[in-house]
């Protein structure tokens, strides 16, 4: 063994976990946060669209669950800019794609699905910035009213429920390059919101309603209100659940495909 | 007696004990796996065949040149041995596994010519990063210092110079120590000394068991550097062996004569012909002894308007694969398709 001159490969180990670490997970987040725009748009916008579309409804004070409108709609304000966000800084991959970061990472033992997931995992904690704001907005307004206990539900089931997001936007971000995909993400959950009862309640047992149940913001948006109005159907888990597979897997399978050289 | 006997016995058993433990260590090593193995491999790009079944063995501690005109299918190959196309026929073992396998156990590298960095990373950041995703690596402060860019550590890679960038490159390939390292047009954009410093250090490391294969189209590099040269055109393995055996093939030349009726004159026959084309009343020969050849045009046929030229690599190329179809829109396309 003095003079070695062959490679014995038993010595070597795969690692463990895919591949992640703290220190991997370390290293994105820090990424994700030196980076001002992101910042920016994450304090910002949810609480603009808050404010745009919260203080304007003559319903505010109506009884939902166990606590008002302006309470509901706090929390579905605070789902969708999180939502948004959590996209955005998924699809920031675009970005690293261009780089040949991912041909690179492919060369490495990382597996797609753990980078996935680290990078999905980053992005929440810029839609669980957007969701502190959203609750921030709606504590200064004063109008929301709810119990505490149901205000904390809230904002965490919010945050929970933005991974979906965050996979979205990472599998978005691998699919178009990187100036199109918050072109497409933009437009594209402000449909989902609609479609996902988050801006205006569809009529429940309609055609539209029907058509909407099976889109991705329709589930999420139901479990994060969910202390609230204590309504929660099978199908919204299973939308949710459905729907974060679909974007983790597809992530994952464009990622493994993204061996492109720059 | 039955003393000795017994010691005699018991003599025996050690020595018999002995052989066991010797025999299973050579048979738990025997002759070790060949560092990359490729048998049958293919792979198609829409209507181009990149690779076209290609069978090559390269023992570890080797230091191997793919040699070939732009296209030819060099990236192609490279691509396949790091497990990023799959072949679409045959197949490509390294050290007896398969590539992605290797890869996990950080038994390949590769090393880019651009690329493959984050801009709003560090260097340091960079090196940390590619680290944690190894299971066994060097120190980070020893790759730095190592790769000599310990001084610029926490520069934003966006920051550093097309050297210093391709430096981080290599410390990066080295991270994990690996037995196979593959280089696609390592030198490129590199001066004379970088060169010569380059090699010298790859050299080094060939010696203490790293395969290293290195894709280039420049013979000089091949030649002076690589101790086997895989000579590839169209996908295919053309030549194979050391650098003085591919110049030979290489140093050709081409005679061209006017000669109408040239099929009748048998020219293939000749010493040292490789391929004779004959377009209307003109004869091309390709000869690596062109002199005998022209001394028989001249006195054995009626050839007139003899001319010599050296051949190029490129038709060195050509007159290997004994095709003459024309390769520049196939390697183009090859290159863009990928």
């Amino acid at each position: 063994m003095s003079t070695m001159t062959t490679f014995d490969p038993s010595t070597r180990s795969v690692p463990r976990f895919g591949a992640v670490s703290p220190t991997l997970f370390g290293i994105e987040l820090r990424r994700m946060l030196r980076n001002r725009r992101t910042i920016i748009f994450a304090l910002v916008f949810p609480g603009a669209m808050f404010f745009a579309i919260g203080s304007s409804s003559s319903y505010a004070t109506e009884r939902v669950g166990v606590g008002n409108v302006a309470a509901y709609i706090m929390a579905s304000m605070a789902l969708y800019g999180a939502a948004l966000t959590a996209a955005s800084g998924g699809a920031s991959v675009a970005i690293e794609r261009a780089q040949g970061w991912s041909r690179q990472l492919r060369l490495t033992p990382l597996s797609p699905v753990a980078y996935i997931v680290v990078k999905a995992s980053v992005a929440l904690v810029l839609g669980a910035v957007a969701v502190t704001v959203v609750n921030v907005c709606g504590v200064i307004q004063g109008k929301p009213d709810m119990p505490v206990a149901a205000w904390i539900g809230c904002a965490l089931l919010a945050v929970v429920c933005t991974l979906v997001f965050a996979a979205l936007g990472v599998f978005v971000g691998y699919l178009v390059p990187g100036e199109n995909a918050m072109q497409i993400l933009g437009p594209g959950l402000a449909v989902l919101a609609f479609l996902g009862n988050v801006f205006i309640p569809i009529t429940e047992g309609s055609t539209m309603w029907w058509v909407a149940s099976f889109t991705p913001m329709f589930g999420v948006a139901e479990i994060s209100r969910w202390p609230l109005t204590h309504q929660l159907d099978w199908y919204s888990v299973v939308n949710a659940i459905v729907w974060l597979a679909i974007f983790l897997g597809g992530a994952a399978w464009r990622m493994s495909k993204d061996t492109g050289r720059v | 007696m039955t003393t000795p006997s017994t010691t005699t016995a018991a003599g025996t058993a050690t020595d018999a004990n002995t052989d066991t433990t010797s025999g299973r260590r050579t048979s738990s090593r025997p002759t070790p796996a060949a560092a990359i193995e490729l048998s049958g491999v293919t792979r198609t790009y829409g209507k181009v065949v990149a690779v076209d079944n290609i069978d090559l063995s390269i023992e570890q501690g080797e230091v191997v040149a793919f040699l070939g005109p732009n296209g030819a299918g060099k990236t192609s190959t490279i691509d396949m041995m790091l497990g990023l196309a799959p072949p679409d026929q045959g197949e490509v073992t390294l050290l007896g596994m398969r590539p992605r396998a290797a890869i996990e156990r950080g038994l390949v590298s590769a090393v880019m010519q651009s690329g493959g960095l984050l801009k709003d990373l560090s260097v340091r950041e960079t090196v940390t990063y590619m680290a944690s995703l190894f299971a066994n690596t060097q120190a980070v402060d020893d790759v730095l210092r190592g790769a000599g860019i310990a001084e610029i550590a926490d520069r934003k890679v966006g920051k550093c110079s097309g050297g210093e960038q391709q430096r981080l490159r290599f410390a990066l390939a080295l991270l994990p120590d690996p037995a196979v390292l593959l280089l696609d047009e390592p030198t490129t954009g590199m001066d004379v000394e970088g060169r010569r410093s380059f090699w010298s250090a790859i050299r080094e490391d060939a010696e203490r068991g790293r395969t290293v294969v290195f894709a280039t189209h420049y013979l000089e590099e091949a030649d002076q550097y690589a101790d086997r040269i895989v000579l590839i055109s169209h996908g295919r393995l053309v030549a194979d062996g050391s650098g003085a055996e591919i110049k030979s093939l290489a140093s050709g030349r081409t005679i061209r004569a006017t000669l109408p009726g040239a099929e009748g004159y048998d020219l293939q026959r000749l010493p040292g012909v490789d391929s004779v084309e004959v377009r209307g009343d003109t004869v091309l020969v390709h000869s690596r002894a062109s002199d005998d050849v022209a001394r028989h045009l001249l006195s054995a046929t009626p050839a007139r308007d003899l001319e010599i030229t050296a051949q190029g690599l490129e038709e060195a190329f050509l007159s290997l694969t004994g095709d003459a179809r024309s390769t520049d829109n196939d390697a183009n396309e090859m290159e863009t398709i990928r």
